[in-house]
């Protein structure tokens, strides 16, 4: 077990190197540096170039530079934005915990949503709740974020004015001040998960309820209910496990498109600001702070997976 | 006292709709009685009809199946007629059934303890604070080592016998009256089948149980029914005692069964049953067996037959039932088999010192349990060189390595030691993929379960075309002309060309298989349980195909099998393995009559015959070791001959007996 743990950190740990050496590579082959977008609506004469250059300690070679860098991110400390003040991490950080919020609250209703949907559609397959919840399904996967997002705020916040339809809160404000208006875009983001989510489940669920040891149950004489909910639902739900994970991942790792529909101060938007900005430092700082939320959820996941499957476990506690 | 007998089936038809809204019936007004004390044996084909029959007892049915005329009673109680709540008090309880694979049948995320303990809560009548003692009492009844370390243990941890052992735990927790078991040795090793029949043996006497066991197996049946009922095509053909039904049967199609069982005190090959029994829903004027009796004429093909007494007790659904016994009951090719064999001694493929270990070290575990010892190899000291157009069988239980060394001949795993020679001069690469087309062609495997070896998407056209095009460039109409032949070969017509496996039957989709090995115009074909996943009679048909290609091709067969009966009757030589060493080689007559290593010995006593008269002699115990000792003889914990210290300290010599009859003991040869 300790072993299989420290095989899967290790293994975590250079994915994340890789993925940081990929990322600063691609910054470093793009044309021009932070000092040609820094000073280039000025008209930048060379002299100036080479000044800022110097300043920025630009003229080292790229891979001291990588190391620093890389240094600095391990102790938390991921520079200074291309303006050459901001610290990165001040506004990484806010983003971040409103990524974090946006995200809990969409996992909280989607996913116990789902995992009873996909339930109860495995449960009466093919028949009306079936239908009714797949169709459902199928509608909120295949609608763009966008236009569902849009249609949300039409019926929400312009005919029935319930709901505010964009986010005026600004970034560093407290969590609580998002409410109500974080409600939309968590109702979207749900949708679109717990539509994934309860497709697997379902499938799931169909394929246990086959199984010989459903059957077994029955003829032992196990009544319906304590059937699923021993028998059934605990090998059903294993493989939920990892397709929620790849869902919070995805939630986490900024939902570019809903947060700029709805004006929220998450990490996604910050990088699409970045992006149009030119400010490659930050750009490389989310890239980074994505790839090891993935990694760390996928190993968060794993773990879970091989605690919650008997077969999984023995094989690393017994010999 | 009740004058229903204890399990009452009447008239029952079982069916399903299809597609287009028809009915299609799967059983067809059968009637069945069992009483208390009473073991009755089901015998069938595959989609004969008889699990549906048993789990209809039950009150069950597959998804899709319902029940259309009849009843079935059980103590007097319709379970057709209770709701689900009733009848789920029943199940488990007074009527339990012994599923056909615990591995599937027991819930891979519960304990054994709970699993055990919920059939307590739900039929017994001992307290809860009594629950832990009684679970423990029953894994000791079926003879669980260490029972209180097992309920803590998940299924997957446990040996199928084990797990076979818990499943009828289960069923004996809610102190049923009546037991239904669905081929419940089936897919079980020989010794440890014999051992859990013994045990229902027991338990039924002890308990005056009421028993229907469902099997296609004839061998087990005689071991445990007083009465056997033969169905066909979703009907009772024949019903009598073990003794008649077994040893006389009255039915040409149970002659025909029974004959198809390849035995050990036969050298031949065993009678092969052709045909292939009607499909649910396909019309039936006659009797439906007539179109694979030998017996059949007008009247068989026009009127349907009763299942009606006849005088010497059975009753028999058949016209010409007192003409069974003039029928075939040999081989035709009888004697013929070992014409074939080539006296020039030249090699076909030669095994020296082979050795392979499915352990991985990396540099992780390796720095972190530093000093550990590596594990004995799977497969240790195998030599064996096997002659031009030879057959030789390789028996053992599972785990004994037999899949494993046709796997590194196949070059799909890379032993650790020793050399693969084809031919004395051609040394085989380990990894398959080294090797030159050449070579690759002439060796070629088949496998155990067609299911999984064909593709479902190809068409047997597809299949049949890549050996043809990889080793001989075949395209269009001689690729086409080709497969035709290789069609023919096995049996098959070329309006096979255009289906999918999904749309042959067993016997025909490893038909299919052996014609796709035989495309390569091999030299070896190795063959690795080809016949396990078949019926018995299918089996025949296909021992029979593979002989027959032999004769007309001269090819070397490796062919494994847990089955020794079905290796008898193929093999010239056998070699039999316990945990990937060799314990004896020889000529097959030599190897199946004393002198025995001790573990054939065991193996063979534990074989079952179907005949009443003959009982299994066990002589040890069914323990499945997971890994072979690291000094002395494999076979020293389970050896009911061994002699001591000797045993566990020194690898045993090997000594050579007349016509290269090899046994790996320290016990000298004339005690054995």
């Amino acid at each position: 077990m300790l072993l299989m743990l420290i095989r899967r950190v290790l293994l975590g740990l250079v994915t994340v190197c890789i993925v940081s050496l990929i990322i600063f590579a691609g910054v470093e082959i793009l044309p021009g540096d932070a000092c040609t977008q820094f000073l280039g609506e000025y008209q930048a004469d060379d002299e100036l170039l080479a000044q800022c250059r110097k300043d920025l300690d630009l003229n080292r070679p790229a891979i001291d530079r990588f190391a620093e860098w890389a240094g600095g991110a391990m102790a938390g400390d991921l520079g200074l934005a291309v303006d050459g003040k901001t610290k990165i991490s001040s506004i990484v950080g806010d983003r971040l915990q409103n990524s974090l919020l946006l995200a809990l609250c969409a996992m909280g209703i989607g996913v116990p949503l789902a995992l009873m949907l996909g339930v109860i559609t495995g449960l009466c397959r093919d028949r009306m709740p079936d239908l009714i919840a797949s169709t459902l399904a199928i509608f909120a996967m295949t609608i763009p974020e966008f236009v569902s997002a849009t249609l949300l705020i039409l019926i929400f916040s312009i005919w029935l004015g319930w709901l505010p339809g964009i986010v005026l809160t600004s970034a560093s404000a407290p969590a609580a001040e998002f409410f109500p208006e974080i409600l939309l875009p968590v109702i979207v983001l749900s949708l679109v998960m717990c539509a994934h989510i309860m497709r697997m489940v379902r499938s799931s669920v169909i394929e246990v309820m086959a199984g010989d040891y459903i059957q077994m149950a029955t003829l032992k004489g196990v009544p319906y209910w304590p059937m699923v909910f021993r028998h059934a639902l605990p090998n059903a739900l294993l493989p939920a496990i990892n397709v929620v994970a790849l869902t919070i991942a995805w939630l986490l790792g900024g939902v570019v498109v809903i947060e700029v529909v709805f004006n929220y101060p998450g990490l996604g938007r910050l990088m699409i600001d970045s992006i149009s900005d030119r400010d490659l430092p930050v750009v490389q700082s989310i890239a980074l702070i994505v790839a090891s939320v993935y990694v760390c959820v996928n190993l968060a996941a794993d773990l879970l997976t091989m605690l919650a499957n008997p077969k999984l476990r023995t094989m690393y506690t017994r010999k | 006292m009740s004058k229903q007998p204890f399990i009452s089936v009447k008239d029952l038809s079982v069916g399903y709709n299809s597609r287009s809204g028809e009915t299609i019936e799967v059983l067809r007004n059968v009637s069945l009685d069992i009483n208390r004390g009473e073991s009755i044996g089901l015998v069938g084909e595959s989609g004969s009809g008889k699990s549906t029959l048993a789990l209809a007892a039950m009150g069950y049915f597959k998804r899709g199946l319902r029940a259309l005329s009849g009843s079935a009673h059980f103590d007097e109680i319709d379970v057709l007629a209770l709701d689900r709540d009733e009848l789920q008090k029943i199940r488990g309880g007074r009527l339990a059934l012994i599923p056909q694979n615990s591995g599937q049948s027991l819930t891979p995320t519960m304990r054994i303890g709970q699993q055990i303990n919920e059939a307590l809560r739900l039929h017994s009548k001992v307290g809860a604070s009594q629950f832990q003692s009684r679970v423990i009492e029953l894994l000791a009844q079926v003879r669980l080592p260490d029972p209180t370390a097992l309920i803590t243990r998940y299924p997957h941890e446990l040996s199928g016998g084990q797990q076979q052992r818990v499943a009828i735990a289960m069923a004996l927790a809610g102190e049923p009256d009546a037991l239904l078991l669905d081929e419940p040795t089936t897919g079980l090793d020989v010794t440890t089948q014999a051992h859990i029949l013994e045990l229902l043996r027991e338990l039924a006497q002890e308990r005056n149980m009421a028993m229907l066991y469902v099997s296609h197996d004839l061998g087990a049946i005689s071991r445990v029914c007083d009465r056997v009922v033969v169905m066909y095509a979703g009907e009772i053909v024949l019903t009598g005692t073990a003794r008649q039904v077994l040893l006389a049967p009255r039915h040409p199609y149970a002659h025909g069964l029974l004959k198809s069982i390849p035995r050990l005190n036969q050298t031949s090959l065993p009678l092969a049953l052709d045909g292939r029994p009607p499909m649910p829903g396909e019309a039936i004027n006659g009797c439906a067996f007539a179109d694979r009796c030998a017996l059949v004429d007008e009247k068989c093909r026009t009127t349907p037959p009763d299942l009606h007494p006849i005088p010497s007790g059975e009753n028999v659904r058949c016209f010409k039932s007192d003409m069974i016994a003039d029928m075939p009951a040999l081989n035709r090719k009888t004697g013929q088999r070992n014409s074939a064999r080539s006296d020039v001694d030249s090699a076909a493929l030669g095994l020296e010192s082979l050795a392979i270990s499915y352990e991985k070290k990396d540099w992780l575990s390796s720095l972190l349990t530093p000093g550990a010892k590596p594990q004995p190899a799977t497969v240790d000291a195998i030599n064996i060189r096997i002659q031009r157009g030879e057959t030789l069988g390789l028996v053992g239980e599972s785990g004994s390595g037999k899949s494993t060394i046709l796997k590194a001949i196949a070059g799909l795993i890379s032993p650790k030691e020793g050399v693969l020679t084809l031919h004395d001069n051609i040394i085989l690469t380990p990894r398959v993929e080294d090797r030159p087309a050449p070579t690759l062609r002439q060796i070629q495997l088949i496998f155990q379960n067609p299911d999984d070896s064909l593709n479902p998407r190809h068409t047997v056209a597809q299949i049949l075309a890549q050996p043809l095009r990889l080793y001989y460039s075949l395209s269009g109409s001689a690729l086409h002309d080709a497969s035709v032949d290789l069609l023919e070969r096995v049996r098959l017509g070329a309006h096979y060309l255009d289906r999918l496996p999904s749309q042959l039957s067993g016997g025909e989709k490893q038909r299919v298989a052996i014609a796709r090995a035989f495309a390569a115009e091999p030299e070896i074909v190795l063959c690795d349980e080809v016949t396990s996943a078949l019926d018995v009679s299918v089996q025949a048909a296909v021992l029979d195909l593979l002989d027959d290609l032999k004769t007309q091709q001269g090819t070397t067969y490796i062919f494994v099998s847990h089955d020794l009966a079905v290796v008898k009757a193929i093999s010239d030589r056998v070699a039999v393995l316990y945990q990937g060493r060799l314990c004896e080689i020889g000529p097959a007559d030599a190897v199946y009559e004393a002198p025995f290593h001790p573990y054939t010995d065991v193996l063979l006593g534990a074989v079952l015959e179907p005949d009443p008269d003959i009982a299994p002699n066990l002589s040890a115990d069914d323990v499945v070791e997971l890994s072979p000792p690291a000094q002395g003889c494999c076979f020293q914990r389970r050896c009911p001959r061994k002699l001591g210290e000797i045993c566990d300290k020194e690898t045993p010599p090997v000594r050579e007996l007349a016509n290269g009859h090899i046994i790996c003991c320290h016990v000298p040869a004339s005690d054995l």
